[in-house]
């Protein structure tokens, strides 16, 4: 297993961990960065002086227990739905590639899809305001008319957001497992 | 491109014997369904795959052998098994063997049409969720699709197992269960005691709850009385509103003493009402629910009446042509003071046309609400929406795989799990039609219809003729 230093597109470090079990059959994970104990404190604060500053204005008690009911709530909301733990692409030559998402609670995201579906894959730009964000993405056409072209675009690793650096690593990766599976089927 | 094995987790533990199956060509996979034990008559085991051919209309066929060896490798056994491909003629011709002590499984593929060797993916499924599971938006070309519509036919073949007598000993995620129909059998006997048992409480209970101290004279005399006193009070305090001299402090205050005036003279009705309302309620929770729709439309439309009156009053002036009239001087003077007098009373009207605008929306809302309910009632999928709870692997979005440990030089481990449909897309998919209409207004219109004083409707208007 190889694991390397990468940073994101705001600059916070990430890992991308390399797992090659053959030669058809690679999975990539990229950490990112966990939860800031800074930040986290910085939002508390700032729930709980808004609070105590409403409390002195109205003298209402429920204005602390709603802070209190908000705080958690919001934290476990943000952890079960929001913050990605790590996302990984488990590529099987001969069944397809699997796209997971893990959550910092530990629900899992899975969607498969299979080798039949699956064009290329590419690295595509986004311009978004002032910046060009590079993506890794998934084209699928549909098998029952190939000639169509692609018919769906699935992005990959849109939580952790790499830069091009990170991308192009596991864009080869992916190139050489699809290069041996076309070689093997023409 | 690498051969892939699915197989059943419950045939791991099988003796050695036959795998039987199906070749998916154009997949090249190989779906296990079943193991067969020894011993066996190859002619019979020939008769009873084709007999299941013709029930099922899919092919299964002798995919290979399997071995299962408990201590060192049994070389006579290694023989017969390799003989075993002269009698049942498969290409590809799958060696599977497990050692006891090792998670990792050998499996040789033999006499494929170009000879070369190719690898193997192992993939271990659960066959009866599986079997069970209904797969969504998979289209005819997906391998996994195939393999799940493999499993799900033949169903018939796992109707009898290595337990039962026949030509033919199968083991296959049926022959799992035993240990548990056991317990299901016992649970069946007892179940007659403790239904008695419960039967004797229940009746216990009846006959302390029918006893006739509570029924007795002193009780429903008490209850009858109370009843009686609160009547009349209501009466009274009825009769002393409606004739009292004092005048209201203002409006508002005069509406609700009014309203509150109206429930008390309705309240001997409200008791029988409510009593049909729940007697309506054995045809189901959504007639009921539209009885006290309509019931409330009945009770507050006194409000809807005063709404219009006030509605068509404050709209009279809809078609705004102009008239140009010349007047003499004392016409000129009586319009002046007429609409003085109107614009003085502009602020009665208005309030009187805000309250009961704020009453009627009230009302518009609650009935709304209800209708909501009874609209989510008829078209939930309860029993999907259950199904998803309780048994998710029964509607499947999909397949996930997970890499089990590997080791170089041994076939490629997978565990294929079920991927259960999101909870949206099982509402989207399995919502019955509603037949429901919405107002078409947005609520930029509807605020001006009420600032111009158009009646507002609940529902749907039809288009109008003219």
């Amino acid at each position: 297993m190889e694991e390397k230093e990468y940073s994101d597109i705001y600059g916070n470090t990430i890992t991308l961990q390399q797992q090659s079990y053959s030669d058809t059959c690679q999975d990539f994970t990229i950490t990112s960065s966990k939860v800031s104990i800074r930040s986290l404190t910085t939002w508390t604060c700032v729930v709980w002086i808004i609070a105590y500053v409403l409390f002195v204005c109205t003298q209402q008690t429920a204005v602390l227990t709603v802070a209190i009911l908000f705080s958690i709530v919001g934290l476990l909301l943000y952890l079960h739905l929001v913050k990605v733990d790590h996302e990984s692409l488990l590529i099987l030559g001969s069944l397809g590639i699997q796209r997971t998402s893990t959550y910092a609670s530990g629900r899992e995201n899975t969607v498969f899809i299979e080798m039949c579906r699956v064009q290329d894959v590419v690295i595509n730009e986004g311009i978004s305001m002032h910046r060009v964000n590079y993506y890794l993405c998934l084209l699928l056409k549909d098998p029952s008319d190939p000639q169509a072209g692609v018919s769906q675009v699935i992005p990959v690793f849109q939580s952790c957001q790499p830069r091009l650096d990170c991308l192009v690593e596991v864009y080869r990766s992916c190139q050489e497992v699809l290069a041996h599976r076309n070689k093997v089927a023409s | 491109m690498a051969i892939k094995i699915f197989f059943p987790t419950s045939c791991s533990a099988a003796e050695s014997g036959l795998l039987i199956g199906r070749w998916m060509e154009e997949h090249r996979s190989a779906v296990i369904l079943a193991t067969l034990q020894f011993p066996f008559i190859p002619a019979s085991v020939k008769r009873h795959l084709s007999q299941l051919e013709q029930v099922t209309g899919m092919s299964l066929s002798v995919l290979g052998t399997w071995s299962h060896s408990k201590a060192e490798a049994d070389e006579k056994m290694e023989n017969f098994l390799g003989e075993l491909s002269s009698i049942f003629k498969h290409q590809p011709w799958l060696r599977m063997a497990r050692e006891t002590t090792s998670k990792f499984w050998d499996c040789r593929i033999e006499s494929l049409e170009d000879g070369a060797s190719e690898d193997v993916v192992l993939v271990y499924y659960d066959q009866r969720k599986v079997m069970l599971s209904e797969l969504h938006s998979a289209s005819e070309h997906s391998e996994i699709a195939a393999m799940f519509n493999t499993v799900a036919k033949n169903q018939l073949l796992f109707a009898n197992d290595k337990y039962d007598e026949g030509p033919v000993r199968l083991t296959h995620w049926q022959s799992e269960g035993m240990e548990a129909s056991i317990i299901v059998e016992l649970g069946k006997q007892a179940s007659v005691p403790m239904c008695a048992v419960l039967s004797f409480f229940v009746s216990a209970i009846t006959s302390i709850c029918s006893l006739r101290v509570l029924s007795g004279k002193p009780l429903s005399f008490l209850w009858n009385k109370l009843s009686t006193f609160e009547q009349l009070g209501n009466r009274l305090e009825n009769l002393r509103i409606i004739s009292s001299a004092e005048k209201a402090q203002d409006h508002v205050t005069f509406m609700s003493s009014l309203l509150a005036g109206y429930i008390r003279l309705m309240s001997p009705f409200i008791e029988v009402i409510l009593w049909y309302i729940g007697l309506s309620a054995c045809l189901g929770l959504s007639v009921a629910l539209s009885i006290l729709s309509d019931i409330i439309a009945l009770l507050t439309f006194h409000i809807y009446c005063f709404y219009v009156y006030g509605a068509s009053a404050s709209n009279t002036g809809v078609n705004m042509t102009l008239h140009v009239m010349y007047f003499f001087l004392l016409q000129l003077f009586l319009g002046t003071l007429l609409f003085t007098i109107l614009l003085f009373l502009l602020p009665t009207t208005a309030l009187y046309y805000l309250v009961f605008t704020l009453l009627r929306l009230v009302m518009i809302v609650v009935q709304g609400v209800i209708q909501m309910t009874i609209d989510l009632l008829s078209t939930l999928p309860f029993y999907a929406l259950l199904l998803r709870l309780c048994r998710s692997y029964r509607l499947a979005a999909g397949v996930k795989f997970q890499m089990l440990e590997q080791k170089s030089g041994k076939p490629l481990r997978l565990l294929m799990q079920i991927n259960p449909l999101p909870y949206g897309q099982v509402l989207q998919t399995y919502r019955l039609p509603s037949r429901r209409c919405y107002p078409k207004d947005s609520w930029g219109s509807l605020c001006k219809k009420l600032f111009i004083g158009e009646v507002i409707y609940p529902w749907k208007q039809k288009d109008k003729q003219h």
